[in-house]
């Protein structure tokens, strides 16, 4: 006799926007995963056309309360190349600090309030301080450090104020970035008690053949810059980026999915990250890896919550880095002029690689903007996870099935408020 | 049995910022915990306890059918409505829209358009039903949202100052960035609680708190064409950002139109 199952979570929770997943069974095989995504449209890219681009890093930050930076440094990295400005030296290093902060504050988010309480088998952060207050007081202490940073450099935690085409409004003195520095360095502590914390989870045994999308610099763990590359041999340039992907629109969701063209879905966000960039960590973050067991060819992405708590160390030690050898530059921006061309750019936002594009007029005006956010590029990966991971266990009771189905969406930390409604659909264009 | 208050936290089109400001309560959060119920937060918790709610924090704007039905049903189930954050008080950065053509909006972002359920507006909660506090921002000043809590469940009024963004900046004795600069800031006009962010970091106030109460905008736009030899188009747009919708900004992002 076949049975008919059918799992579904109507407004999945811990997650930043308004998702829902649909899951089918059908005599015990798996024949259809929906992860819709409902968060009603805003039309960025519509509404940025016409305005000024100076305006764009204040506008594109109110995608995602959770990761304005990310926004903000897509856009004025953009916008730069569109101007063809490249912006060096201490200013680049104090926007890769900020980038730290916002790091910091977003994973420790999510590592403690949003997925641990799945490995522990609660359902909210306060469950877990009831019995361990000390560990909880520990990621909060951790976001804390994070949003100083943001807050000092950017001028408050949500949206910040000072990100600016070229530069900064405002730099901070030296004295007011070393009172960030015995903050951080408290916070280094906790960063590596974390990576020990979440290394200690019960992993699924689930390993996926993912395409990994990252950025690589020739030096550094990526913030800001570097070429696209892939774990199946894609190496990019920036402005290549259309070239290589493309989005579509499906019915279920008002984010339209990704994929790299003639190759299928990938995965973008911290795994791919690490397995791609491990060499570029801190010798501290390095250690750290691999203190947790964390292999450098790992797919599970279970096994992204301990990826999250590396990243963290890395991003607390290299802010502690800057402060120390930061030398103020002259001007807190380089003038930018406007003129008419197109500007692409991609960031390592937390949940992943985040591309925007602009094209401007001579007199600065916005006529073009597409924007592809970390979470609409993971969603197809997120939906082919969830098939593989359910086939093996459709014995399972429906409320066990679907713990571990919610658990293995928020792997992702999606960002459904980000996700939505961005893209231009590209499939005619070649 | 659990007598304390419940609280809930919705959300409608927005970016998550407001309610996550609840979360950045770093040194709060669990004092917060403990005294009030979180009884319905998705963000935050995978546990959804039934209403009705003694507070109930909304975010975001109205933008689709099925949202303009969801908040009959949350006001039904919330004695107490507080709306956080421009989205909700004015309509966010996504009622530009009010301005223009969402079919035109849709076919930029979307291949099959006919796909997308939209409403032709965003509008602010207090247009679909009765809002007891708005707290205004973009985004709200987290300080200023636990004052708000604490009032309700403590049956008082807020104590938010409803002067101008002006009013904080002379108090933190910065430089005006209109008189010694000559650059158009909404200053003036603006509803206080950002602590004059903009100015304290050198740069002019973008109106993030959206219309204090009987601004006068139109005095504002006209010194900065005229005195200051702004552009009409650079003034508009200066008023077109998280609070265009709102009342009298709406009505000075539309001049020479």
């Amino acid at each position: 006799m076949t049975e008919r199952r059918r799992i579904k979570v109507d407004y999945l929770a811990r997650v930043e926007g308004e998702g829902a997943l649909d899951v089918t069974i059908d005599g015990g095989q798996v024949t259809d995963v929906r992860l819709k995504i409902f968060e009603p449209p805003r039309f960025f890219e519509a509404l940025l056309r016409g305005r000024h681009f100076t305006e764009a890093p204040d506008i594109t930050a109110r995608i995602c309360g959770i990761c304005p930076v990310a926004y903000q440094m897509s856009a004025i990295h953009a916008l730069e190349s569109a101007c063809g400005v490249t912006v060096e030296g201490p200013l680049r290093t104090l926007r890769r600090l900020l980038y730290c902060g916002e790091w910091i504050e977003s994973h420790a988010l999510h590592v403690y309030m949003l997925h641990a309480p799945d490995f522990l088998g609660v359902h909210n952060v306060v469950e877990i301080a009831r019995s361990q207050p000390a560990i909880v007081e520990r990621g909060l202490r951790l976001k804390k450090a994070g949003n100083a940073i943001v807050a000092l450099l950017g001028g408050r935690e949500v949206h910040p104020i000072n990100v600016k085409v070229g530069g900064f409004y405002r730099l901070p003195s030296k004295a007011q970035l070393r009172t960030l520095r015995e903050q951080l360095a408290v916070a280094r502590e906790d960063a590596l008690a974390t990576v020990a914390w979440v290394a200690g989870f019960d992993f699924p045994d689930f390993h996926r053949d993912y395409e990994l999308v990252a950025l690589r610099h020739p030096a550094e763990y990526p913030f800001n810059e570097g070429r696209i590359v892939s774990s199946r041999g894609l190496d990019i340039g920036q402005s290549e980026y259309h070239d290589h992907f493309e989005e579509h629109q499906v019915e279920h969701s008002t984010a339209l999915h990704c994929r790299l063209r003639g190759r299928g879905h990938y995965h973008v966000g911290p795994l791919a990250r690490f397995v791609l960039n491990h060499d570029r960590l801190r010798p501290l973050a390095r250690e750290a890896a691999a203190s947790a067991g964390l292999v450098t060819d790992c797919r599970n992405p279970f096994m992204s919550i301990v990826v999250r708590a590396v990243e963290m160390v890395q991003a607390i030690d290299e802010a502690i880095a800057i402060i120390d050898v930061v030398e103020l530059p002259a001007a807190p921006a380089v003038a930018v002029e406007p003129r008419a061309g197109t500007g692409l750019a991609a960031t390592e936002a937390p949940r992943g690689l985040l591309h925007h594009t602009y094209r401007i007029s001579a007199d600065g005006l916005i006529e073009h903007a597409q924007i592809v956010p970390p979470t609409s590029q993971n969603q197809a990966t997120i939906e082919d996870d969830l098939r593989a991971f359910i086939a093996p266990r459709t014995g399972l009771p429906d409320d066990d099935l679907q713990w571990q189905c919610e658990q293995a969406v928020r792997n992702y930390d999606p960002c459904i408020s980000c996700s939505t409604h961005f893209l231009d659909l590209r499939v005619t264009r070649r | 049995m659990d007598l304390r208050p419940k609280l809930a936290v919705f959300k409608f089109a927005s970016c998550d910022g407001c309610q996550l400001s609840l979360l950045d309560c770093e040194d709060e959060l669990l004092a917060l915990a403990a005294s009030i119920e979180i009884a319905n937060f998705a963000e935050a918790s995978s546990a959804v306890i039934e209403g009705p709610y003694d507070l109930a924090l909304v975010e975001g704007s109205i933008t689709t059918p099925h949202d303009a039905d969801r908040i009959l049903e949350v006001r039904r189930q919330s004695r107490v409505l507080v709306t956080i954050g421009a989205c909700a008080t004015a309509g966010g950065i996504q009622a530009l829209r009010n301005f223009g053509s969402v079919e035109e909006y849709t076919r930029i972002v979307y291949a099959k358009p006919s796909y997308i359920s939209t409403l032709a507006t965003s509008t602010p909660i207090a247009d679909h039903v009765k809002v007891d506090y708005e707290l205004r921002g973009c985004p709200v000043n987290k300080h200023q949202l636990l004052e708000v809590i604490s009032a309700f469940l403590n049956h008082r009024a807020p104590r938010v100052a409803a002067h101008s963004v002006c009013v904080e900046c002379k108090a933190r004795g910065i430089t005006c960035v209109m008189v010694a600069r000559g650059e158009p800031c909404l200053g003036p006009v603006t509803h206080a609680g950002c602590g004059a962010l903009c100015p304290a970091y050198d740069r002019p106030c973008f109106g993030c708190y959206g219309p204090k109460e009987l601004a006068n905008p139109a005095a504002l736009g006209e010194w900065a064409r005229t005195a200051l030899g702004a552009d009409a188009a650079t003034v508009r747009r200066q008023f077109q950002t998280f609070n265009a919708w709102a009342e009298p900004f709406r009505t000075e992002g539309r001049r020479d139109d």
